[in-house]
């Protein structure tokens, strides 16, 4: 066990470096100049001189390189150079709205994903089971953004329950509330989960069908269980592998949907930010959210990987 | 990987060449549900765009002020926008950047990565292992933090997603062909052909090649409508289209400003990309059970 924790952790760790040298490559290397996009066509050859110098971009490519990573491991950003702050306070303060969403996104595709999946497999090919098997058809191909639009469009458009968008904040100095906070992330939580939780079902109830025929589930079946309890006690915790996998990468979609979905709902989240830092060519904060996004899709994997050991007893390290 | 005792009772069709005669696909084509509606949309969005090329009932760009916000009447059948332009106008033409970017965005990871699937199954050992690996690490990368990085640097637009979406691809290919091609390796007929003195490229060529054919179409059907619906995002977001071609993304993020004059401006580009994205999963999936009957009677 911990031989394999260690493989995956190395992994985990070379999977970092290696999109950090990526990141760096592409945002400060490729294009040429950096000054040169900050500023625009018309910047005269001496200002462009000056902000290189300002960005330290006048030093090796190496060296940067180095203070960036260096930076990060003891806890220090570079300068925003459109806010005039630290990207990591910009960050933290955005990962206020953006986790809470990804974290709710992602209990709520559990939640539907799950029920509906297993649902489904204990009814197959029964009215419930095409029911549910047709609406996930729709659901995965329905994009996260529209349904957020559609939700506005009744909630707040038609019913005039909650506002378009916006967020109020987790506290009352802000205006707003842990229970105001909430509603407002409660639609754009809904928009994202409603499509994952339809990819989630269809592998759940194929996960859960192939375990069924499994040779141990017949000779649980014959020494006198129900159908329910071999479902609850032998399937369930075995499907749950493939389905382990499958919410790895669904993580991956979430944390890029979150990005959309904030930008839908006006929320001052990190996709906010990234796409102002855009707009600003704050290339500084693009680079560290860009990384700080991989390493969420990067961490969760390397608990995925951690869980499989946790679920499957039988998962010799060679296997992984 | 499939056992040798399951290889040897598969259909000889599908050992031969892979994909069954064509006028038994279509006779059986027809007689799937899920297929025959997926045909059909996907054929419908194949046709708007083509239709879109030569004739829309209104030049999709053209600015009529006085005629703005009307709603659905036999001059402007979907109505119009906050300038007057023409939504089935736009919706027709619209057709074009999907297709545009779904074709592309398929083209560059089919390529790239069933090559590179091949390869590391070809070869085994550390070259699958470094592939499969690089497989993983792109996976980290959304279509979407590809895009706004290219987007950050050179400036948003169709290529910048094509691009995006394609490198996204990449791995998608590469791991499904691996997987494909390995178990098209433990077959019998690949160590006949070793046997017979064929190297693992003429292997690769002959044997490998045709009999993932079917799992390969089928996945390039389904990355065309993941395609079409990252393309619709990054447009929404406006890092894909760009004016004045126009978009079923950048549809929506127009018409979310006019939701309380104009709330069905909201909804026709959106069930647009659902039917579009709706027809070809349908096809795939029905493409899926009519070339590998095996696979079909697994589901």
């Amino acid at each position: 066990m911990s031989v394999f924790l260690l493989k995956r952790f190395a992994t985990f760790a070379a999977t970092l470096l290696v999109a950090s040298v990526l990141v760096f490559a592409v945002l400060d290397l490729l294009p040429g100049n950096v000054a040169q996009v900050i500023l625009g066509d018309t910047a005269t050859p001496e200002s462009i001189a000056a902000m290189e110098h300002k960005l330290g971009l006048d030093r090796p490519a190496l060296v940067r390189y180095a203070d960036w990573v260096g930076g990060l491991l003891q806890g220090r950003t570079a300068q925003s150079h459109s806010y005039d702050t630290p990207t990591a306070t910009l960050i933290y303060e955005r990962l206020q709205v953006t986790l809470p969403l990804a974290l709710m996104a992602m209990v709520l595709t559990l939640l539907i994903g799950l029920a509906a999946g297993i649902f489904a497999a204990a009814r197959q090919n029964r009215i419930g089971d095409v029911s549910v098997m047709g609406l996930s058809q729709l659901g995965i191909a329905v994009p996260s953004f529209w349904f957020a639009i559609l939700l506005i469009l009744l909630f707040a458009v038609k019913l005039q329950w909650v506002s378009a968008g916006g967020f109020p904040g987790w506290t009352e100095e802000d205006g707003g509330g842990p229970w105001e906070g909430f509603v407002a992330l409660l639609l754009p939580a809904v928009a994202l989960a409603v499509v994952q939780a339809a990819v989630l079902a269809r592998w759940t109830r194929s996960a859960v069908l192939e375990t069924l025929r499994e040779d141990y589930v017949r000779t649980a079946r014959a020494k006198g269980l129900s159908r329910r309890a071999v479902l609850w006690r032998h399937v369930l915790r075995n499907a749950m592998i493939p389905v382990l996998t499958i919410l790895g990468l669904q993580f991956a979609f979430l944390i890029s949907g979150t990005v959309v979905v904030e930008n839908v709902f006006v929320l001052p989240g990190i996709g906010r930010l990234v796409f102002q830092a855009i707009a600003n060519r704050d290339l500084v904060v693009v680079r560290d959210v860009v990384l700080l996004l991989v390493a969420m899709v990067v961490v969760v994997n390397f608990v995925v990987d951690v869980l499989y050991a946790v679920i499957d007893p039988r998962l010799k390290p060679s296997d992984a | 990987m499939t056992s040798p005792r399951a290889a040897m009772g598969a259909d000889l069709s599908a050992v031969v060449v892979g994909v069954p005669p064509p006028q038994h696909f279509a006779a059986r084509a027809r007689r799937h549900p899920s297929f025959a509606i997926g045909a059909v949309l996907s054929l419908l969005l194949l046709l708007a765009a083509v239709l879109s090329l030569v004739w829309s009932p209104y030049a999709p760009a053209d600015i009529d002020v006085p005629n703005k916000l009307q709603g659905v009447s036999a001059a402007h059948w979907f109505g119009t926008d906050s300038l007057g332009r023409d939504i089935a106008s736009q919706l027709l033409v619209g057709a074009q950047a999907s297709i545009l970017v779904g074709v592309f965005a398929v083209l560059i990871g089919f390529s790239i990565g069933s090559a590179l699937g091949l390869l590391a199954s070809a070869r085994g050992g550390w070259w699958e292992e470094g592939v499969m690996r690089l497989a993983d690490f792109t996976f980290a990368f959304p279509a979407l933090l590809s895009a706004i990085m290219l987007g950050a640097i050179y400036g948003p637009g169709l290529v910048t997603g094509i691009v995006a979406i394609g490198i996204f691809n990449i791995p998608v290919f590469a791991r499904v062909t691996r997987a494909a091609a390995n178990a098209v390796w433990a077959r019998e007929y690949v160590l006949a052909a070793r046997a017979a003195g064929k190297n693992r490229w003429q292997i690769t060529w002959h044997h490998v090649v045709p009999n993932i054919a079917s799992a390969l179409i089928v996945q390039a059907t389904n990355q065309f409508a993941t395609a079409i619906i990252a393309e619709a995002a990054l447009s929404y977001l406006g890092l894909g289209t760009q004016p004045p071609m126009p978009s079923w993304g950048r549809m929506l993020n127009e018409a979310q400003t006019q939701m309380f004059q104009a709330p069905m401006l909201a909804v026709y580009p959106g069930m647009a990309i659902v039917l579009a994205v709706l027809g070809l999963n349908l096809m795939g999936d029905g493409l899926r059970d009519l070339l590998d009957p095996k696979l079909a009677r697994k589901r």
